[in-house]
């Protein structure tokens, strides 16, 4: 873990001479634990403690990128246990296997599928991350060809050695990931990852030998480690993969790496979902998944972009009055928040349905409308306020305005907020505005 | 290398709750369900075993429902016509608690009335042995009519009455004090909300171990990671020692996904959302599942498939 400002303070020269800005050591160290200020501000800093600190400043989760042709894909450097306590920095690459025994054609079909592979959720797009091709007595080297010439993205190979290495030279400036060194092999595989600058996922069935294995791989040289934890029973799972981020968060070394998920190893398409879904939450920073559905992927990543969001700022988008397929003057006007899933869940259904509508979204400080509505960020005098300040009035010629079914109990207030304008309830899930747009207005 | 494995030893602990009364216990009920008594977060048996599983509760209404995806009404069939059936099919589909959720209309549009609420919950409570939980329909005044009268035909059966909201409550405690059953009292995603809850509602005398804290969820993708780290943060307060956290915690991830446009709706989507049938069930299971991982004590289902696949999740994540 980081060390205190004391602790920092012990490792400086102690002088005051003030040359890096501050009028005491103490000071200086103190921002140094804030990590405000840089230690090559202080000119005579031994080398011995330069080395400690900049131990002591590495990040206890090693951050690996598998990398590919301008595609990158990151694990680690995560900080916390829970997310609300800061949150959770890198998402977890999903990647799809392939085995080598399929064929190269039926891979390279598969793999065109997944590679174009796009969803959007709240104005973002979405896709998957890489691909693991599985060296099964197949051709490997055909296997891996074959996602080549359909993607670029990153790669993951699975399996021993000498079967690992002939494929190996075709992605030289790639850095794939090896899976997986183990108590038997690991010298030959660390020599094969160190060979070719690959990163080396690593496995054991427990902590302990775990432990052994990556400081033995790290003595050879190879730093990039992944940790895969010997199961994929989900409550073992679960269990082992906080005890290696707890460990990991207390600067125990050994374990200081992101951690693989094999899901499709789980089970079945339903116990392989679940298995991920818990890969997401807990702290996995590679999912390997064997099905590519889109039924699938798509709430996975959705459920990773929720859970890796940033507690401190919820996504929100800009207030304001919204055109929604070139409203005229007599088209509806809608009042929502800017709460970016509440805003993208009515203007995606109101655009998709061909509605044209002005759509006012209030500043709501980013919460939902019933969020929003319990702490008293969107009452009556909020709506109104943003109907004046975005000069509804002006642009629409029927004062009409239709508020979410969930705050129908603010429409007589509004109505003394607004006068000359009527007030409808509408319904309270933007799925079901289209039918009273139909029916009501 | 010995690894030293970190294990947290908490002062605190979740209450334990037991719904439905059997015959000796002056209930009707053919089993009950005790959830809560956690000492440290879900599934770490490796600090101390997880003392009961998550509970599956599946949501059935007095009549059917006009606004649920054909997807739901597809997997249920006719039962759906009649609560009896209805909660006979749920406890066969892997229910271990019922939740009947009264409507605000009764089959011909009027009014629900106390004397169809009351016949609902009994032709539900005869059908099946399972503990039950009975929802009003949402509407302060009717909520309480309604439940008044279930909770006094039914005094003893340690029903769960809910929603006990902080504009809506106190009916609600002093009829289920005052018949033997719970409530479940729901906050809007927030520790000090709830909290606050629960100091009202046990303030009225009612104890402690007949509280349910229904923290309120989302689905994936539609705010899931406010209640997600809401119940974290509840859960941890709870084993830090704050009393008035210290409830199991019910959420409804059926009634959250399946309001979900991915969930409600198979046309007019876009075609990455994949197979409709398959990524309903997913929005609802992965929603159950990734709540269940951080506290939840009972989830409320819809889908048959759903509660299949949580069931399986919930034995493998008690499997030490």
């Amino acid at each position: 873990m980081a060390l205190s400002g004391i602790q920092i303070y012990k490792l400086l020269p102690q002088t005051n001479c003030k040359e890096c800005g501050f009028p005491t050591c103490l000071a200086f160290a103190m921002k140094l634990a804030a990590k405000q200020v840089e230690l090559s501000a202080c000119p005579y800093v031994s080398e011995e403690s330069k080395q400690k600190l900049a131990e002591s400043a590495a990040p206890p989760i090693r951050l690996v990128t598998l990398k590919a042709d301008g595609n990158e894909v990151k694990a680690g450097n995560e900080v916390v246990l829970f997310r609300h306590e800061k949150t959770f920095y890198n998402k977890p690459g999903l990647f799809i296997r392939l085995k080598a025994s399929e064929g190269a054609d039926a891979i390279a079909q598969k793999v065109a599928a997944a590679d174009a592979y796009r969803v959007t959720y709240v104005g973002m797009d979405f896709s998957i991350d890489g691909f693991a091709v599985q060296a099964d007595g197949g051709d490997l080297n055909a296997a891996v060809q074959a996602v080549r010439a359909k993607s670029k993205r990153p790669l993951i190979l699975i399996g021993e050695a000498e079967t690992l290495a002939p494929a190996l030279p075709a992605l030289d400036g790639e850095t794939p990931l090896l899976y997986a060194a183990n108590p038997e092999n690991w010298e030959a595989m660390a020599d094969l990852a160190k060979k070719h600058a690959a990163a080396l996922a690593v496995t054991a069935p427990d902590l302990d030998t775990l432990a052994d294995l990556t400081q033995k791989i790290k003595e050879k040289g190879v730093e990039d480690l992944v940790l895969d934890l010997g199961t994929t029973k989900l409550s073992e799972w679960l269990a082992r993969s906080t005890q290696v981020r707890r460990l990991a968060l207390k600067n125990f070394r050994p374990l200081g790496y992101p951690v693989i998920a094999l899901a499709g190893e789980a089970g079945d398409t339903a116990k392989e979902s679940i298995f991920a879904a818990q890969a997401i939450a807990k702290y996995a920073g590679f999912i390997v998944l064997d099905t590519f559905a889109p039924e699938l992927i798509y709430p996975l990543l959705v459920l990773r972009e929720n859970i890796y969001t940033d507690p401190q700022k919820p996504i929100q988008v800009q207030p304001g009055l919204y055109e929604i397929n070139n409203p005229s003057p007599e088209d509806p006007v809608m009042v929502t928040t800017n709460f970016s899933i509440t805003y993208f869940a009515v203007a995606n259904e109101v655009e998709g349905a061909g509605i044209p509508a002005w759509l006012v979204v209030c500043d709501a400080e980013g919460m939902s409308v019933l969020t929003a509505w319990a702490a008293g960020k969107f009452d009556a005098e909020r709506i109104a306020k943003s109907v004046k300040e975005f000069n509804v009035a002006e642009k629409v010629s029927k004062k009409r305005v239709v508020i979410p079914g969930h705050v129908a109990v603010l429409s007589g207030e509004l109505e003394e907020e607004l006068p000359g304008w009527e007030i409808r309830v509408g319904p309270r899930e933007a799925v079901d505005i289209p039918a009273f747009v139909k029916q009501a207005l | 290398m010995p690894v030293e494995v970190p294990k947290t030893t908490w002062p605190g602990s979740v209450k334990t709750i037991t719904l439905g009364a059997t015959p000796e216990e002056g209930g009707t009920r053919s089993r009950t369900v005790t959830v809560g008594g956690e000492t440290t977060l879900p599934f770490l048996h490796f600090e101390t075993p997880m003392p009961n599983p998550p509970a599956i509760a599946v949501e059935i209404k007095d009549h059917r429902p006009d606004d649920w995806s054909p997807l739901l009404a597809e997997a249920w069939g006719d039962v759906m016509d009649d609560p009896a059936q209805w909660a006979k099919a749920a406890e066969e589909a892997g229910a271990d608690i019922i939740v009947l959720a009264l409507s605000p209309k009764n089959r011909d549009g009027n009014e629900t009335t106390k004397e169809e609420a009351v016949s609902a919950v009994k032709a539900v409570l005869e059908a099946s042995g399972l503990p039950l939980i009975v929802w009003g329909p949402g509407q302060a005044d009717l909520d309480n009519e309604l439940l008044v009268a279930v909770a006094e035909a039914t005094k003893g059966e340690r029903l769960v009455l809910g929603i006990c909201e902080d504009k809506n409550y106190r009916t609600i405690v002093a009829t289920a004090m005052a018949n033997d059953h719970l409530v479940q009292a729901r906050t809007p995603m927030d520790v000090n909300l709830a909290k606050q809850l629960n100091i009202l509602i046990s303030d009225m005398g009612m104890p402690l171990d007949r509280i349910l804290m229904d923290p309120t969820t989302a689905a994936v993708g539609y705010g899931i990671e406010y209640g997600y780290s809401a119940m974290e943060r509840l859960r941890l307060a709870a084993l830090q020692g704050d009393a008035m956290t210290q409830l199991p915690m019910i959420v409804t991830p059926g009634f959250e996904a399946w309001k979900a446009k991915e969930s409600k709706v198979g046309e007019g989507v876009p075609e990455a959302w994949g197979d409709w049938k398959e990524r309903a069930v997913n929005w609802e299971t992965l929603t159950a599942v990734t709540l269940i991982e951080s506290g939840a004590d009972i989830v409320v289902l819809r889908h048959p498939e759903s509660i299949k696949r949580v069931k399986v999740a919930i034995e493998e994540l008690m499997n030490v």
